[in-house]
């Protein structure tokens, strides 16, 4: 079992004709990922990695069957790309693309509220399910199969603790990459609440950082509504406030709102042990299984 | 945040837009402040361009009378250290009578994903405290940004707050074209602070604050140029820009470089654990090649404070071949290598990377944990010398 994608998802790769489209289109398909088509403008009748390109979404889905998008659209076009793939009616759309126009994501925001399908990220490095699929820009190599959740804010943090893990043989059901921008499709609590309901995921991993309320609110959600034992980690402990630390979110107000401090002892409070190292989450993790 | 611009810069995009400032100049040398003051008449304030929160607190603000006082103010500001930032112009600015300080402002609540417009009466200085201590003060207004904002929301968020009669139009409809300004033009926050009610029952912009998004820059072409002209900051920071990098100055001694926020926030909280302290955050950001990291290399060298430096690379997009070429070009520059480096390379194409890597010239960790434990042993060998 897992979440959100498997061996059955059928993938639209919005983008698929551009550098990075075109070479994590292949990367997926490597890894298993059942790539049905690519959608760009302009480039329709063609072909690329090996599946038929279309000028829109929406003939994509009518042609292939697709049910997921994964957009790798330039951030200038890329919020009218997920807008196409919320009005295509998938299931899922992932948006990978970095550095979107904020207000562009506060319009899809709205427009999510009004759908059933499904957004994550964007700025995100996508979702994996180990053996099965992945969408985005993970590396395969480093996941394993197994029982533990693991949803974060931030791309190369989650490798890191997925590292921790897998090199003690701890694998995973599935890892969601939320992205770290001020405004996103899946939350944590979200994501939480997926893997609680998935009977093969037994433990779950949470990695935030400083910046907003989101760690403080699914602290809030994990202590009301969560059995499955979760296990923290926080990034950015040593950022002095004021500073932005890359992200858009990743920063702790002037007033001291967002700090690491205050969200790891929400999640204490919420009987979530938080690691002071991603070796140490590993540790947690290791005790629950 | 965003690109911050100045309040001369704000002002001028508020004023075009139909807000009432007051009547204004900039200047960069005495003479010229001296001259806009004569010009304006007394009394005006003098007032700092630079983005420093408090500037009235620190000194940057005046108020003159007459134009020996303008020329003292002038001497005195103009020239200045202000928080780390060098006062290179000054707004001469028409003083306002006022009765009363307003707030407006705009700006994304993010855990609601849209913006909300905000208005109270206990404008001035301290809005912040407002805000914490007293947060019904602030009448708030959330926007659904596929609509914009009904003007009859403007006028809700301003009855809301309690705002005199004599005003609440004139302050309704600043804060509508604020709204539509902050939607125009991108911007992340833009709020004025305060917003004086004068004997007449005029409004008046005292201050401005207008921060843009920086990653809608593409379609806002005015704005972008107006980002040169409101850079400043540390040397490093500013050549950090150059590259264009994510990069934070700190106070400690190690150097620390990697690969996206989250990761390198954890690298520097790591050195921190285990006794060091971090000179700063640099992100080199994703899919990175030889040319950046080599850069990145440069960068970190540059801070004297620096006694080491830990490399700490996870590929997804990035890729351990193009890390390893830049790490190479970086150091064979060096007769010596100026300081200690250590490398923990991971992910997409790692072992590519540890074979192009001269091990010469680095020191090579496995893991994370090690990798940051040894860069803090080698600084603390540096301060023992």
């Amino acid at each position: 079992m897992s979440v959100l994608v498997d061996d059955d998802t059928r993938v639209v790769v919005q983008g698929i004709t551009g550098g990075e489209g075109k070479f994590h289109a292949e990367q997926m398909m490597e890894y298993g990922t059942n790539v049905v088509a690519g959608a760009v403008p302009g480039k329709g009748g063609q072909e690329a990695v090996g599946v038929p390109v279309y000028d829109t979404v929406h003939e994509a889905v009518e042609e292939e069957n697709a049910d997921t998008s994964v957009v790798f659209v330039p951030p200038a076009f890329a919020g009218d790309a997920i807008f196409e793939a919320l009005d295509a009616d998938l299931d899922l759309a992932v948006a990978i693309t970095e550095g979107i126009p904020t207000q562009d994501m506060a319009k899809v925001n709205k427009r999510l509220s009004e759908t059933d399908t499904r957004l994550v990220g964007p700025n995100c490095p996508g979702l994996i399910t180990p053996g099965e699929a992945k969408l985005g820009i993970l590396p395969g190599n480093i996941f394993a199969e197994g029982n533990v959740g693991l949803v974060s804010r931030s791309g190369t943090l989650t490798y890191q603790v997925v590292d921790n893990l897998t090199a003690r043989g701890i694998g995973q059901t599935t890892a969601i990459g939320i992205g770290g921008d001020p405004i996103i499709g899946t939350s944590f609590i979200d994501a939480l609440e997926l893997f609680e309901n998935d009977p093969d995921t037994e433990a779950i991993v949470m990695c935030g950082e400083i910046g907003g309320e989101d760690e403080e609110q699914a602290a809030a959600f994990i202590d009301e509504h969560v059995d499955t034992p979760v296990a923290g980690f926080i990034a950015g402990r040593t950022a002095p406030p004021g500073k932005r630390m890359g992200h858009a979110g990743a920063i702790v107000s002037g007033s001291g709102t967002g700090t690491a401090e205050s969200k790891i002892s929400a999640l204490n409070d919420a009987g979530v042990p938080v690691g002071d190292t991603p070796e140490e989450v590993a540790d947690h993790i290791a005790e629950f299984l | 945040m965003g690109m911050r611009l100045h309040e001369y810069q704000a002002k001028g995009v508020f004023a075009d837009a139909g807000i009432p400032t007051p009547a204004s100049q900039l200047a960069s040398d005495v003479d010229g402040v001296v001259s806009a003051a004569d010009e304006i008449g007394y009394p005006v304030a003098v007032k700092a361009q630079v983005h420093v929160g408090g500037r009235g607190k620190a000194g940057g603000i005046e108020l003159v009378a007459d134009a020996d006082e303008a020329r003292e103010a002038a001497d005195s500001i103009l020239g200045m250290d202000l928080k780390g930032y060098h006062v290179e112009q000054v707004l001469v600015e028409e003083a306002v009578d006022f009765t009363n300080e307003l707030y407006v402002g705009i700006t994304m609540d993010r855990s609601e994903g849209k913006p909300v417009a905000m208005v109270s009466t206990k404008g001035g200085v301290d809005i912040e405290g407002v805000a914490e201590e007293d947060p019904d003060a602030i009448a708030r207004e959330h926007v659904d940004p596929s609509f914009g904002m009904h003007p009859y929301q403007a006028r809700k968020a301003v009855y809301d707050a309690g705002v005199d009669e004599s005003v609440a139009r004139d302050v309704s409809s600043i804060l509508k074209t604020l709204y539509d300004l902050w939607e125009s033009r991108d911007g992340s926050d833009v709020e004025i602070n305060p917003l004086m009610v004068t004997e007449d029952d005029e409004v008046v912009a005292a201050d401005a604050v207008m921060n843009v998004d920086e990653d809608a820059l593409f379609r806002q072409p005015e704005l972008a140029e107006m980002e040169d002209e409101a850079a400043g900051g540390d040397e490093l920071e500013q050549k950090a820009d150059e590259y264009d990098f994510d990069y934070v100055r700190l106070s400690g001694n190690v150097g620390i470089i990697g690969n996206g926020a989250g990761l390198v926030m954890t690298t520097l909280d790591l050195v921190d654990h285990y006794g060091g302290e971090p000179a700063n955050f640099l992100d080199v950001g994703g899919g990175a090649k030889a040319q950046r990291i080599a850069n990145a290399l440069d960068m970190v060298f540059s801070d004297d404070n620096v006694d080491s430096v830990v490399f700490n690379i996870f590929g997804g997009i990035t890729r351990g071949d193009e890390v390893a070429r830049g790490i190479n070009e970086a150091l064979e520059q060096f007769d010596e290598i100026p300081k200690p480096v250590v490398v923990r390379l991971a992910g997409t194409n790692w072992e590519e990377g540890m074979e192009i890597l001269n091990e010469d010239l680095v020191t090579v960790e496995q893991t994370l944990e090690d990798a940051v434990q040894r860069s803090v042993e080698y600084a603390d060998e540096v301060n023992e010398q």
